[in-house]
């Protein structure tokens, strides 16, 4: 398992290539990406900056795959979470799933991704060039969390 | 002594991003505690009310007003999370 709460980007095809390393049983690798994008009001963001809870994030990030390791046949997950300014169109979050299968892979990968969003203490406040807000939670996220029950 | 931490909107709300306190006698849960920070003012009246929406963890473990906090023990305060 991969978790990591980091400053600086990810590789993709690294991180999907360090969990499959040496493993002849992987038929899947699930990838999402969020990326930052201009949600702002005026369409003006210069940046979104990314708070945590050093320790509580990471930990609640493992937990979270833990729980998809049991929930799907799965074989390994990677959870990579940015945090600090980050640039419209930066990389925000990846999460990696591999497994025999895709349908769990698919599935895993949607579901760490719901989770993570309604579970992980992490917040973003968007900084654009009329002033900075905290970006308040969405009752959306926090039903797709939910649907999983 | 307890550790407290705050995050966020709530961090920069209250202007504390941490503290250290000698846990009151009177504080045996997380409700007790929200109780006696409210009692500080305004901002911290309203932070902590009965209707925020402030989420709470204990020794960086979810928790919830019901949670018993011991001598020790390191409490977050946050707001609703928005990460991903």
């Amino acid at each position: 398992m991969i978790i990591s709460v980091q400053k600086q980007d990810f590789d993709i095809a690294k991180v999907s290539q360090q969990l499959c390393d040496g493993r002849k049983d992987i038929g899947a690798i699930a990838t999402f990406t969020g990326l930052v994008r201009d949600l702002s009001q005026n369409r003006d963001l210069v940046a979104l900056e990314l708070e945590h809870y050093p320790g509580m994030t990471e930990k609640s990030l493992k937990s979270i795959a833990q729980d998809a390791m049991q929930r799907w046949d799965i074989e390994d997950a990677a959870i990579i979470h940015r945090v600090g300014k980050l640039k419209p169109s930066e990389n925000i979050v990846l999460v990696v799933v591999i497994s025999a299968h895709r349908k769990a892979a698919f599935e895993a990968c949607e579901f760490l991704m719901d989770y993570l969003k309604t579970r992980a203490p992490l917040w973003k406040k968007e900084i654009t060039r009329h002033g900075e807000h905290w970006v308040e939670a969405k009752l959306f996220d926090q039903q797709a969390a939910e649907d999983w029950k | 002594m307890i550790d407290l931490l705050y995050f966020a909107s709530l961090r920069e709300t209250l202007n504390t991003e941490k503290e250290q306190l000698d846990l009151p006698l009177s504080i045996n849960r997380v409700a007790d505690l929200k109780k006696w920070l409210a009692a500080r003012g305004s901002d911290w009246a309203s932070a902590f009310s009965r209707d925020s929406n402030i989420l709470v963890s204990v020794n960086q473990k979810m928790a919830s007003d019901d949670s018993m906090i011991r001598d020790g023990d390191e409490i977050g305060f946050f707001p609703p999370v928005t990460g991903g």
